[in-house]
Formats: structure tokens, C-alpha cells, sequence
């Protein structure tokens, strides 16, 4: 089958598969971005003591963890115009994938903050640091060195479901393989080139991952 | 205004009933062909045959790296190519369910590798066979430790399964755009669809997050 390969129809199509492959990148960093700044904020909003503060935290998480990305996508592409707000696909796009992933954020962080022993926190207590300085000296360092590896393992589940934005007709890396499938009635020739794209941004970031990990793992704790 | 189009999307009812009950029949059917793969896959990735482990480890791979809708394409379009003709649900089956194994597989093998080596040796001492020590002493084993990874496993099933709308299955997700054709409010259309999918998921999000409290508790 692969030896059928069109390569030079493959090769006419480089260009848009690699403006394809820019937008994906584009698409991808700018909702990681988002969802960063929303998890953190999340986090911080779960982790705190107020009940009434810690709701909203939680509603959020739950409702997005328990529904579709691609509901979600929908709910905001048909669902904006409704409210006068009239925005590019690729920006709700963006929009959606940050909310999407921002949830999972929050609790790869909480749990990144969790898992640092209780005994540090009070021996920061006995030493007489106030709560931010415990944070900033004795937590956040350890949370955030078992968070890094998650957290790309996010960044790659990101950029994988950015092709869902092909959907709401957002061209990136998935809709211009589609543009040879249609073109040229080459099916394989585009799903080919799409996923060596993705495969490419796969194994980037999983040896990243796995070479942070080797670097910066806690002894005793992986 | 909003009781006019509430009422506008109950007079849907049945097709997001039978959106509702595609989403689930798909999903369980995919999870059922899923798990046995995959617990298939996570034998062999964890077993002493590693040329076995490494090819099956690219393949793996692949399907880990590629989005889903990739692969629900790759299923719909080049399989016919090679002769194998697919209905949308069959294509759906075959997608998520292969999706489903791949990750499952890799997430058994941890499990298997992460049952330590003396259970095994103290299974062979007492006379066990290779399929015996594995039955018997550590699958059990594994299993507890990977119970609730597995459910999140089925969360995520679940919620890919809206992605196979894209080749024209009438699952919730499809049931909520037809309607959202005809009834142009967006935001109370994909709520009930969310509402139905948060049904599905929330109860098991909560069992995986039980569970992992629980075996927190018996293994530190």
C-alpha cells in the first residue's frame, strides 16, 4: 500500500502541509499558554481555604473534565454568536482548547503540590516562615519539578486534539492533509503527511519530557 | 425567549435520546474490545520477548502520537483502499477500541512491571507454570494497581467517541449539531449535550478518583 505512495503529489502539497504544521505549533503554544494561566489560577482557587471560592474552582474542573472537547468546541462556535459575540474560528478555537486543557492543568498542579509531605510544610511552620514564604521556598520547587514532566505529557494531548479545530474549518495540519484528500482524491497521500506531523511534535516532546526527567527526578520519588 | 427554544429542542427528544444511546452503546462495545486487546498488549509489552515488545512499542506509539480524528480518517478512508469496506459504526468500533488497547496496553504493562520481581519468583519456587504465575499471582496484582488509571481510561473513551460525529455517526455530539441547525441557540443545545455526557462521566470520573484514594491507603 505504501509502495502506491504519490510522493510527488506529497511534495506539491509541502507547502500548505508545513503552513499546516506552523499553525498546529501556533495554535497549539498560544491555548498552552491559556491554559496555563487558567490552571494556575484554578489551582490557586481550589487549594485555598474559603469554601465559596473553592466552588467556582471546582464546578469549572468537573464540567470540563466530564464533557467532550469537541462539546465544548460547539457549544462556544454556535453559542457566541447567540450572545452578539462574533469572533475568527481560530480564536475560539484557542479559546476552547485553553479552557479544555486548563482544567487538566489545575490538577496536574494540585496534585503536584500535594504530593509534598506534610512534615515540610510544618518544619516551614516551626521555622517560623509565613504561608507565602513556605510556598515560594519549600513547596513550588519540589511541586513544580514532578509537574514538568505531566505537563508536557498536556502539552502533547493539546496539540492532538488542536485537530479538532479542522471541524470549525480552522486550517492547520489536519486540514491540509484533508486539502490533498479532496484536491486529488488522495486519501492516504494526506492522512500520511498529517500524521508524520504529528508524529514529529510527538516524539520531540516525549524525549524532552524524558530527558527532564532524568535530570531533575527527586531521589526517591521518581 | 428561552422557554420558547427549550421547548423547540424537546421536540427532538428522540434523536437525542438515540444520540445518547449511541454514544453509549459505541463506547461500551469499544471498551469491551479495548480492554481485552489491550491487556493482550500490556502482556506482551511487559514480557521477555523484547523484539515483540519494541514492535509493538512503535506501533503503540504511533496511535499515542497521532489526534484521534486522524485515525478515525485513516479507518474510514484508507482501509477501503485495501479492500476493506467499513459502515460508519463499524468504523467508529474498530477506531476507538484500537485507540482504547494501545493506551491500555501501556497502561497494564506498568502495572505488570510494577508488581515486585520476588512474587513472580516465589510463584516459580512453589512449582508454578509461566501462565500460572501470571493468573494467579500477578495479574491480581496488577490490577488493583491499575484499576483506576483504567477507569480514567474510560472517561477519555467515552469522550473521544463524540469525535467519530465526524464521519457522520449519529452519536450526542452529531444529535446536538443536527439540532443546532434548526434551532439556532447554540449555547442551550450543547448544554443539554453536555448535561448527557456529564451524566455518562461524572459518575466515574468519581469512581477512578475513589479508588485512587482507597488504593493510596492499601499500598502505603
Amino acid at each position: 500500500m505504501l509502495g502506491g505512495l504519490n510522493t510527488r503529489v506529497m511534495l506539491e502539497y509541502l507547502p500548505e502541509i508545513w503552513q499546516g504544521f506552523l499553525a498546529t505549533l501556533f495554535l497549539s503554544a498560544a491555548s498552552f499558554v491559556g491554559a496555563m494561566v487558567l490552571g494556575v489560577l484554578a489551582c490557586a482557587l481550589a487549594i485555598q481555604p474559603l469554601r465559596w471560592l473553592r466552588a467556582p474552582a471546582v464546578v469549572y474542573v468537573d464540567a470540563i473534565r466530564a464533557t467532550p472537547l469537541l462539546a465544548q468546541l460547539y457549544f462556544l462556535y454556535f453559542g457566541l454568536p447567540r450572545l452578539g459575540v462574533v469572533l475568527p474560528e481560530m480564536l475560539i478555537g484557542i479559546i476552547a482548547l485553553s479552557l479544555n486543557s486548563g482544567a487538566y492543568m489545575a490538577e496536574i498542579i494540585r496534585s503536584g503540590i500535594l504530593s509534598i509531605p506534610r512534615g515540610q510544610v510544618e518544619a516551614g511552620m516551626s521555622t517560623g516562615l509565613s504561608y507565602l514564604q513556605r510556598m515560594r521556598l519549600i513547596v513550588l520547587p519540589q511541586a513544580l519539578r514532578v509537574t514538568v514532566s505531566p505537563l508536557i505529557g498536556q502539552a502533547i494531548v493539546l496539540i492532538k486534539d488542536s485537530s479538532l479545530l479542522s471541524l470549525i474549518s480552522v486550517v492547520e495540519l489536519t486540514r491540509a492533509g484533508q486539502r490533498i484528500a479532496i484536491d486529488r482524491f488522495m486519501p492516504v497521500e494526506g492522512l500520511v503527511a498529517t500524521a508524520l506531523g504529528y508524529l514529529v511534535l510527538y516524539y520531540v516532546l516525549k524525549s524532552a519530557a524524558g530527558a527532564w526527567q532524568a535530570r531533575n527526578s527527586l531521589p526517591g520519588r521518581g | 425567549m428561552v422557554w420558547f427554544y427549550l421547548e423547540r429542542i424537546f421536540g427532538y427528544w428522540p434523536v437525542l435520546l438515540k444520540g445518547m444511546g449511541m454514544t453509549i452503546g459505541l463506547s461500551l462495545l469499544s471498551l469491551v474490545i479495548g480492554v481485552a486487546i489491550g491487556f493482550g498488549f500490556g502482556i506482551i509489552r511487559a514480557g521477555r520477548n523484547r523484539w515483540a515488545a519494541r514492535a509493538l512499542g512503535l506501533y503503540i506509539d504511533f496511535f499515542r502520537a497521532t489526534p484521534f480524528l486522524v485515525q478515525v480518517f485513516i479507518v474510514f478512508f484508507i482501509l477501503p483502499q485495501v479492500g476493506i469496506e467499513l459502515s460508519a459504526f463499524a468504523a467508529g468500533v474498530v477506531a476507538l477500541s484500537n485507540m482504547a488497547a494501545c493506551f491500555i496496553g501501556e497502561i497494564v504493562a506498568a502495572g505488570l512491571k510494577a508488581v515486585p520481581p520476588g512474587q513472580s519468583e516465589a510463584a516459580l519456587a512453589s512449582g508454578m507454570t509461566r501462565a500460572q504465575q501470571m493468573r494467579l499471582v500477578v495479574m491480581p496484582q496488577a490490577v488493583r494497581i491499575i484499576t483506576p488509571s483504567l477507569v480514567g481510561q474510560f472517561v477519555l473513551l467515552i469522550k473521544d467517541s463524540s469525535v467519530v460525529s465526524a464521519i457522520g455517526l449519529l452519536d450526542l455530539t452529531r444529535s446536538g449539531w443536527l439540532i443546532v441547525q434548526s434551532v439556532p441557540n447554540g449555547l442551550l443545545v450543547f448544554g443539554i449535550v453536555g448535561v448527557g455526557y456529564f451524566i455518562i462521566c461524572y459518575p466515574l470520573i468519581h469512581l477512578s478518583r475513589r479508588l485512587e484514594r482507597r488504593g493510596q491507603a492499601a499500598f502505603l
